[in-house]
C-alpha cells in the first residue's frame, strides 16, 4: 500500500433512488498532481464530499494515507491530512484575509479549542499567516473583510485556506471556476507552487488548466470511471473521445 | 490600526472613570447619604451590563440565538443566596468578593449540561431547544421549593461578615463598587476570550460553520465551550443581582430576562464589543429613568428594538462606527448641517407617537382611577378632541417631514461613502 496516498474501493453513492457514484475504484499516488474530468453531473463533486467527510458513502472503503476514513466526520479526516477547497466559494465573509488564513492554521499548530492562550503573542503563528499571505499575493489585502475581496482573490484566499494546514492530500474542486484567463493563469502557477511535494486531486473544467497540472487524469462519467492514466492516453482513448465529443483535440 | 485601538483604550477608560465618579454626582452632601436610586440603577447597569456581554459571546460573535440566557444568570443568583446563607452561618469559610466566583461556576456547571443538548444543533433548532430549556427552568424553579422557594423566592442577608477588606457589604455604595470589580474584571476576561484560539474560531463557525469542519475543527465543540463560558459570565451577574437585593424569585431566570439579554445586545450593537454595555446602559435608563414617568416604558424599549432591526441592524455601536470613516476624513462638518435638519423632524414625530401612547395609555388605566393626566408639564383632558388631533398631526407631519429630510440625508450620506471609498479599501 505504500505509496498510496489515497484510495477507493468499490466507492457507491445513491440519493434515494437515484445512484450517483456507481462503485468507483482509483488508487492516487501520493506527491501525484491527478486530475478529475467528466461531463457535467457526473459525480466529481460528489465524489470529493465523500472524500472528504462530508457526505457518508454508501458502500465501499476510503482509505487515507493506510487508515480507513469512511465514516469518519469531516474534521477527523482533516487532521489525519486531507484538505479540500469547494466550488462555490466557502469562505469566512466577516473576517479579515489574515483572520481566515490564521483559522486555517490554528489546528494543525496545535491551537486547537485553547481559550487561554492569547493570538496576539504567537509569533510564528503571525509569522506563518504572513508568509501564506505573501505566498497568495493578498498581503495588501490583510485586513480587509473577505467578503469585499474580488472573486479572484476570494479563490486565492479558498485556496490558501485549504493549503495552510500542512495537509499532504489536497483536493481542488473547481479551483479556476469563472476566471479570466490572465487570473486562470496566475491561479494555475499559484496551485502548482503550493501542491510541490504534495498530493493534489483537483476536479477541473478546463482542459488547458488540466493538462497543464496534471500527472494522472481520470474521467468520471455517470457515477464510474471510463479511463485513468497519463494525460497522452486518456488523450486517446476511445470511450473518452466519445463522451466529451472530440472536446479534448481542441484543447 | 494600532492607532484606532489606542483610541478605544481611552474610550474604556473614560468609561470607567465615569462609572466610578457616577455615584457621587448624586451624593448628597447635606444628609451625607448615597442617592439609593442611583446607586441601584447603577449596580443594575454593572450586572446587566455582564448578562449582555455574555449573550453577545453567542449572538454577536458564535451566531448562536439563544432563548434561555437568563437560566444561567438566575442559578447563579440562587446560588448565590444559598451560598450566603451558608457563609453567614459559618459553613463557608470564603469572603464576600469571591462569592461571585462561586455563582459563575453555578452558571458554568448548568450551561455545561444544557449546553451539551443544545449545541447539538445551531441556528434555528438551537434556539427551540433553548427555549424549552428556559421554559424547563421556569417550571423547575416554580416546582423545587426546597432550592428555588416557590414563588416567593429565596433570600439571604449579605452581610456574611467575611471580606478580604474588612468591608461589611451593608451600604449599596460598598456592593456597587463589589459589582463594578466584577463587571470590569467580567468584561476584560469576555474581551481576552475573543482574542483566543477559541474565539476565533467562533466567529469562523459564525461566518461558515461548515467550512470549519474541513480545517480540523468540530463546530458542535466550538459551540459548546463557547455556550459554557458564557454561562459562567452570566452566573457572574446572577451572583451579583443576589448580592444586591438579597431576595431571588423565579424572575431571575424567565424568559423576559432572557428577552432583556437579547435586547441590550441588539440595540447596543452585537458585532462590537462594547456594543452589548451600551445596550444595558440605555435599556436600564429606559427601565428605571422612563419607568418612573410613563407606564408605557416598555412600548417604547419595544419601538426602539423593532427601530433598531430594520433600520440599523448593527446596533446603536454600528452607527457610531459607521462614522469612523467619514470623521478620519475629516468630512463629518458635511453631515452637520443634514444632522440639524433631521432631528427636529425625528422629535415632531416621537412627540406625536408619546402622545398617541400616553393618551390611550391613560384612557385605558388612569381615567378609571379618576386621575388627571400630566404630559409636557401641561393637564390634559383626555376626552377632549384637541389633544388626540395635535398628537396625530405631529406624528403625521412628523413623520412625513422626517422622510423628506432623511432622504436628504441619506444623499449626502452616500454621496460621502462613494467619495471615501477608495480610501477604505486601501487601508
Amino acid at each position: 500500500m505504500t505509496g498510496i496516498a489515497l484510495s477507493l474501493r468499490k466507492v457507491t453513492k445513491t440519493f434515494g433512488q437515484t445512484e450517483i457514484i456507481r462503485g468507483v475504484n482509483l488508487d492516487i499516488a501520493s506527491g501525484e498532481r491527478h486530475a478529475i474530468i467528466g461531463p457535467n453531473g457526473a459525480g466529481k463533486t460528489t465524489l470529493f464530499n465523500l472524500v472528504s467527510g462530508r457526505f457518508p458513502l454508501s458502500s465501499g472503503e476510503i482509505w487515507l494515507n493506510d487508515a480507513r476514513v469512511d465514516r469518519l466526520p469531516p474534521h477527523r479526516i482533516n487532521r489525519m491530512g486531507l484538505s479540500r477547497s469547494f466550488q462555490i466559494t466557502s469562505i469566512f465573509h466577516r473576517l479579515s484575509v489574515f483572520e481566515n488564513l490564521r483559522c486555517a492554521l490554528l489546528w494543525s499548530m496545535g491551537y486547537h479549542y485553547s481559550f487561554w492562550t492569547p493570538l496576539w503573542i504567537q509569533r510564528e503563528l503571525t509569522a506563518r499567516t504572513d508568509s501564506m499571505l505573501e505566498q497568495l499575493n493578498l498581503a495588501p489585502r490583510r485586513d480587509t473583510a473577505a467578503g469585499l475581496l474580488s472573486y479572484a482573490d476570494q479563490r486565492a484566499l479558498e485556496i490558501g485556506m485549504t493549503i495552510a494546514g500542512g495537509a499532504s492530500v489536497i483536493l481542488l474542486d473547481e479551483p479556476t471556476a469563472g476566471m479570466s484567463n490572465a487570473e486562470t493563469d496566475s491561479a494555475v502557477e499559484l496551485i502548482r507552487r503550493v501542491s510541490e511535494g504534495k498530493t493534489l486531486v483537483m476536479v477541473e473544467h478546463d482542459m488547458k488548466v488540466v493538462f497543464d497540472l496534471a500527472d494522472v487524469i481520470t474521467v468520471l462519467v455517470y457515477g464510474q470511471v471510463i479511463a485513468s492514466g497519463p494525460p497522452q492516453a486518456v488523450r486517446a482513448n476511445a470511450a473518452v473521445q466519445e463522451a466529451y465529443l472530440g472536446a479534448l483535440d481542441a484543447a | 490600526m494600532s492607532g484606532g485601538r489606542f483610541k478605544q483604550g481611552w474610550i474604556w477608560i473614560a468609561a470607567l472613570a465615569i462609572a466610578i465618579m457616577a455615584p457621587w454626582a448624586f451624593y448628597n452632601y447635606g444628609t451625607g447619604r448615597h442617592s439609593g436610586f442611583v446607586l441601584s440603577m447603577l449596580s443594575q447597569m454593572g450586572m446587566m451590563s455582564i448578562l449582555a456581554l455574555s449573550y453577545n459571546m453567542l449572538l454577536g460573535q458564535a451566531g448562536l440565538f439563544s432563548l434561555c440566557h437568563a437560566t444561567f444568570f438566575g442559578i447563579g443568583g440562587y446560588a448565590t443566596i444559598h451560598f450566603l446563607n451558608l457563609a453567614g452561618a459559618g459553613d463557608l469559610p470564603l469572603p464576600m468578593e469571591l462569592i461571585p466566583l462561586l455563582a459563575g461556576l453555578s452558571g458554568l456547571g448548568l450551561a455545561i449540561v444544557f449546553g451539551y443538548m443544545a449545541t447539538k444543533q445551531r441556528a434555528t433548532a438551537f434556539a427551540m431547544i433553548t427555549l424549552g430549556i428556559g421554559e424547563l427552568m421556569v417550571t423547575a424553579a416554580l416546582m423545587f421549593h426546597h432550592f428555588f422557594g416557590g414563588e416567593g423566592g429565596v433570600n439571604a442577608n449579605r452581610m456574611i461578615g467575611h471580606s478580604l477588606f474588612g468591608l461589611k457589604y451593608a451600604s449599596g455604595i460598598q456592593v456597587y463598587y463589589l459589582i463594578l470589580a466584577w463587571t470590569l474584571g467580567s468584561a476584560l476576561a469576555m474581551f481576552f476570550l475573543t482574542l483566543t484560539p477559541l474565539g476565533r474560531m467562533a466567529n469562523a463557525t459564525r461566518d461558515n460553520f461548515e467550512r470549519v469542519q474541513f480545517m480540523g475543527y468540530d463546530p458542535r465543540i466550538v459551540r459548546f465551550l463557547q455556550f459554557a463560558l458564557s454561562g459562567f459570565f452570566a452566573g457572574i451577574g446572577g451572583g451579583l443581582y443576589a448580592i444586591t437585593y438579597e431576595i431571588v424569585t423565579f424572575d431571575a431566570l424567565a424568559a423576559p430576562l432572557s428577552a432583556n439579554a437579547l435586547l441590550m445586545a441588539y440595540i447596543g450593537g452585537a458585532s462590537a464589543f462594547g456594543g452589548p454595555i451600551l445596550g444595558a446602559v440605555l435599556i436600564t435608563l429606559l427601565q428605571s429613568g422612563v419607568s418612573l414617568m410613563s407606564n408605557s416604558w416598555l412600548v417604547y424599549v419595544g419601538v426602539l428594538f423593532i427601530g433598531m432591526v430594520i433600520f440599523a441592524p448593527q446596533g446603536i455601536m454600528g452607527l457610531v462606527m459607521a462614522h469612523g470613516p467619514i470623521v478620519r476624513a475629516g468630512q463629518f462638518g458635511r453631515l452637520l448641517m443634514p444632522y440639524v435638519r433631521v432631528v427636529p423632524a425625528g422629535l415632531v414625530m416621537a412627540l406625536g407617537f408619546v402622545g398617541l401612547v400616553e393618551l390611550t395609555s391613560f384612557l385605558t388605566i388612569g381615567a378609571a382611577q379618576g386621575k388627571t393626566l400630566i404630559l409636557f408639564g401641561n393637564r390634559i383632558d383626555v376626552h377632549a378632541v384637541l389633544p388626540w388631533l395635535l398628537a396625530t398631526v405631529c406624528l403625521v407631519g412628523g413623520g412625513v417631514w422626517l422622510r423628506l429630510e432623511a432622504r436628504a440625508f441619506r444623499r449626502v450620506w452616500e454621496k460621502l461613502m462613494l467619495e471615501l471609498k477608495p480610501q477604505r479599501s486601501a487601508a
